[in-house]
């Protein structure tokens, strides 16, 4: 026997106890009663390892029963009903779309360029490695939501690539099991909306709140690394220089060897064809990619002013025709187009403005076409446009300028900075970080201001992640290729099309069965939920909280640590679908707002992911680690992340606004 | 008998693949109701209906799916611990106790649900002109009788490996963390990770100092 069986048992035995103490004696038994038995019953139940959706299921049934007086009739009834509810549940539905997405996206291939261009990009800071290893899995988890596939593609990438610089390993298993599981609270989750549907929280609130909770964390865990870095440098070792070496292409190479020269500079010196070994268009296609954060800046500016200077009547219908518009098209497009994302297709100036007024170019590229507009000196002149078109439109208010100028002072410091080799790891980014990161936040974007139902992003995200595999495939053929194969095209979408079918396929048949398992646990949950309430065992538990008097810090503090300890033997989904429905009804007593409730919550369980005994995240890792690396190292490594959430959840509660500021600014 | 076991597994692998493929028609026609409505502005009163048709016809008809292949979620917390003649015991008792008599309880339920709304021909009711719903209902007693048909095979499962000492092995499938395919993936090999062991031993060695 070894001690997880001890640990497992001692619980049990506590339950049991607990439950013993605290029930009267038989005769004396009400429903209320039979509904805290119920519930010390489940506890037991589920930790025999029975599939908990029929447990409750049958749980459920049998209790249901007992409360009808024996009527089979009602029993069935209600089975039925409940069932029917989860079936016709216009809130879970968005559950396998958003996992069917995370499945395409995983599969697209990703992740190693992802490792690779974020780890260049970020070589200089302080523990290099093990924060890009963060930011890819931050943004990977967001994106696919899988926690196992995550942990173990960064076992399998970031793991040997900090070991082998010299990184200590708890810090380089903390960083990949704590980063793993942030896709759990970083919207679009999966939890969240499986709180949602419990709780009967909107999940376009929840996403709204759990945004700025999920990057603070992301954040927090930064931090944490790179002052660790600062303070033990033998924990985590600068990069040797080779290793932080970029690899220039030819064109970039002609310019300057050691790629310091000053990008912009560089290649309108090149597009006038004085040196040597750089061909004009090369150099074209390079000064296009470069104007890229110009155009998008140029774009979002030219929106916001659009949308802040309409005329109020039109405002509202023609953002939301303008915007689920972009939602389209954006998802049609390639990925790697950011552009597209924050441009109204109706595009910005043309529209409102007369043809002759040469300053109306407020977003001059998309306008121009094919030509390159010298990025910096238009900036001057768009501010001249806004006011002559604003004479026809409400006046553009204050806070737009200092807007623009942060804007435009921001984009002349990357300009200014930008050198050949930056532009090369830009290029790097371009073709995996963006791609990801514009589809999370469209989705996202989507969602929380409106213009889609969280079903509707889904849908829309699961088609962008299936796009997103086919290029990606597409481009791997493309390179494995090379340039002088005949019909190089079609036989690299050949390639990706028969690549693409299997994606689909499997992906397809995954998402059934993780649907199948939330859902199903969902349908015996809510009958089991149902014989709680009938049997009136809510009402008892309702009374004895009450009867406590507490305040609600004390409630608080009580019900997150409750399910902290309940993290530790049980898994998220569990918790939620059994335990929510209990807590939720007293909070209104406690004038807490179950929105808030359910942020905290969401931070919470983080930490049953990352807690021993039933910490998946470990033995997904383990899996792939090399044999010295020991399961109690991985859970040494992640006890410093596990504080970061404690710290996390008591920073969301001091400082409520961190979570709800963005709801209530939009929703109330 | 054993046949017929092994065909039962296969059929609801069979089905619930059959289903999962719903999954693109889901993405698809979410996907195209948005584009009709916002892009073209010409809504349509039928995709709520048929989304949550397909919604709810995809998870029930995978459910046995899903158990055939060990996909439900459990506890884990002692059941990983025991040996696996111990937790086929469990399994068969708590088979009998709760999985035998509720889904038996759902299929029965689901049979009259499904008949009375044959019976009166019912239609939804979120919209005016709402599709027939009847079928639809009628997915709970097929899923759950799939279900029960499934969960006999796990209880013979049980027994085999009570008797035998060793779970019987389950047929293939994918697999949501397939370390092997995950390592082709992103291009690493198994000695690669051996050679890291060494410098891991390395660090230990260093640390002891």
């Amino acid at each position: 026997m070894n001690k997880g069986v001890w640990f497992g048992l001692t619980l049990m035995a506590l339950v049991v106890a607990a439950t013993i103490l605290l029930l009267p004696p038989f005769a004396q038994m009400t429903g209320g009663h039979l509904g805290l038995l119920m519930l010390a019953l489940i506890v037991v139940a589920i930790m025999l390892g029975f599939p908990t959706a029929f447990t409750l299921m049958g749980m459920g049934m049998m209790f249901a029963w007992f409360a009808y007086d024996f009527d089979t009739t009602k029993t069935l009834d209600l089975m039925v009903q409940r069932t029917y509810g989860v079936m016709a549940n216009d809130v879970l539905i968005s559950i396998p779309l958003f996992v069917f997405m995370g499945y395409l996206v995983e599969r697209a291939n990703l992740i190693e360029k992802l490792f690779k261009s974020l780890h260049l990009a970020t070589a200089r800071v302080p523990g290099s490695l093990a924060v890009a290893t963060i930011i890819t899995c931050a943004i990977f988890a967001t994106a696919t939501g899988i926690v196992g596939a995550v942990v173990t593609l960064m076992g399998l990438l970031a793991l040997p690539a900090m070991l082998r610089a010299g990184y200590n390993v708890r810090l380089a298993t903390g960083a990949i099991t704590a980063g793993g599981c942030l896709g759990i609270l970083i919207p679009p989750s999966v939890m969240l909306i499986v709180y949602g549907a419990t709780a009967g929280v909107s999940v376009v609130q929840l996403y709204a709140g759990a945004f700025f909770p999920g990057i603070m964390l992301a954040f927090l865990y930064l931090g944490y690394v790179i002052v660790l870095a600062k303070l033990k440098p033998a924990h985590a070792p600068s990069l040797p220089a080779e290793e932080r070496q970029v690899p220039l292409p030819g064109a970039a190479q002609a310019l300057s060897p050691d790629g310091t020269r000053n990008a912009l500079s560089g290649f309108a010196a090149a597009l006038s064809g004085n040196i040597a070994g750089s061909s004009p268009r090369a150099a074209l296609a390079n000064l296009l990619v470069a104007s890229l954060p110009f155009m998008t800046v140029a774009a979002i500016l030219g929106a916001t002013w659009h949308l802040a200077t309409a005329p109020a009547a039109q405002y509202s219908t023609e953002g939301l025709v303008e915007m689920g518009g972009a939602m389209g098209t954006t998802d049609s497009r390639p990925p790697p187009d950011v552009g597209g994302l924050q441009e109204p297709p109706s595009d910005a100036g043309g529209l409102q403005e007369p043809p002759t007024n040469p300053g109306g170019t407020v977003v001059p590229p998309t306008n121009t076409g094919g030509t390159v507009v010298p990025p910096r000196s238009s900036s001057t002149s768009a501010g001249e446009g806004a006011t002559a078109a604003a004479q026809q439109r409400t006046p553009t208010p204050g806070w737009f300028w200092w807007i623009m100028a942060g804007c435009g002072a921001a984009l002349a410091l990357f300009y200014a900075l930008l050198d050949l080799t930056r532009l090369q790891i830009f290029k790097l980014l371009l073709g995996s970080f963006f791609p990801l990161a514009v589809l999370i936040l469209a989705v996202l974007g989507a969602i929380i201001f409106g213009w889609a139902t969280p079903t509707e992003a889904a849908a829309i995200g699961a088609l962008g992640g299936f796009l997103l595999a086919l290029a990606y495939r597409f481009h791997a053929k493309w390179q494995a290729l090379g340039a002088g194969s005949a019909n190089r095209f079609g036989a690299a979408a050949a390639g990706a099309g028969r690549e693409v079918g299997p994606i689909l396929k499997e992906s397809s048949f995954l998402t059934a069965k993780t649907s199948a398992m939330v859902c199903w646990l969902f349908v015996g949950s809510s009958i089991f939920s149902a014989a709680f309430a009938l049997l009136g065992g809510q009402d008892l538990i309702e009374k004895w909280v009450l009867s406590l008097d507490l305040s609600p810090l004390q409630f608080m503090v009580l019900s997150q640590v409750i399910i902290f300890l309940l993290g530790w033997p049980l898994e998220w989904t569990e918790i939620i679908v059994i335990f929510m429905p209990i807590f939720i009804p007293l909070l209104p007593h406690f004038q807490i707002d179950p929105l808030f409730f359910g942020l905290l919550v969401a931070l919470n369980l983080q930490t049953a992911f990352l807690s021993p005994p039933v910490a998946m995240a470990a033995f997904y890792l383990k899996g792939v680690s090399p044999p010295h690396v020991t399961l109690n190292q991985i859970f040494l490594g992640m006890l410093p992340f596990m504080l970061i959430q404690v710290i996390a959840v008591v920073l969301l509660y001091t400082f409520p606004a961190i979570g709800m500021w963005l709801p209530q600014t939009l929703y109330r | 008998m054993q046949k017929l076991l092994l065909w039962i597994d296969r059929f609801s692998t069979w089905v619930g693949q059959a289903f999962s493929w719903l999954i693109i028609a889901l993405t698809l026609l979410v996907s195209f109701e948005v584009v009709s409505r916002r892009l073209f502005d010409s809504p349509n009163a039928f995709t709520f209906d048929a989304m949550i048709m397909l919604y709810g016809t995809l998870f029930m008809m995978a459910g046995a799916y899903t158990l055939s292949k060990n996909g439900h979620v459990r506890g884990d917390v002692l059941y990983g611990f025991f040996k696996p003649r111990v937790q086929a015991g469990l399994d068969l008792a708590l088979y009998l106790i709760f999985f035998i008599p509720g889904v038996i309880a759902l299929v029965w339920a689901g049979y009259h649900f499904a008949a009375e709304s044959w019976a009166i021909g019912e239609r939804s009711s979120i919209t005016a002109d709402g599709p027939p719903i009847y079928h639809f209902k009628t997915v709970i007693p097929i899923a759950g009788a799939l279900i029960l048909l499934q969960g006999l095979v796990e209880i013979v499962r049980c027994v085999v490996c009570l008797k035998q000492g060793a779970w019987p092995s389950r047929q293939q499938d994918v697999e949501e963390v397939d370390v092997g395919k995950l390592k082709e993936m992103v291009h690493v090999k198994d000695e690669d990770i051996q050679k890291l062991d060494a410098l891991v031993a390395a660090q230990e060695r260093g640390g002891a100092k």
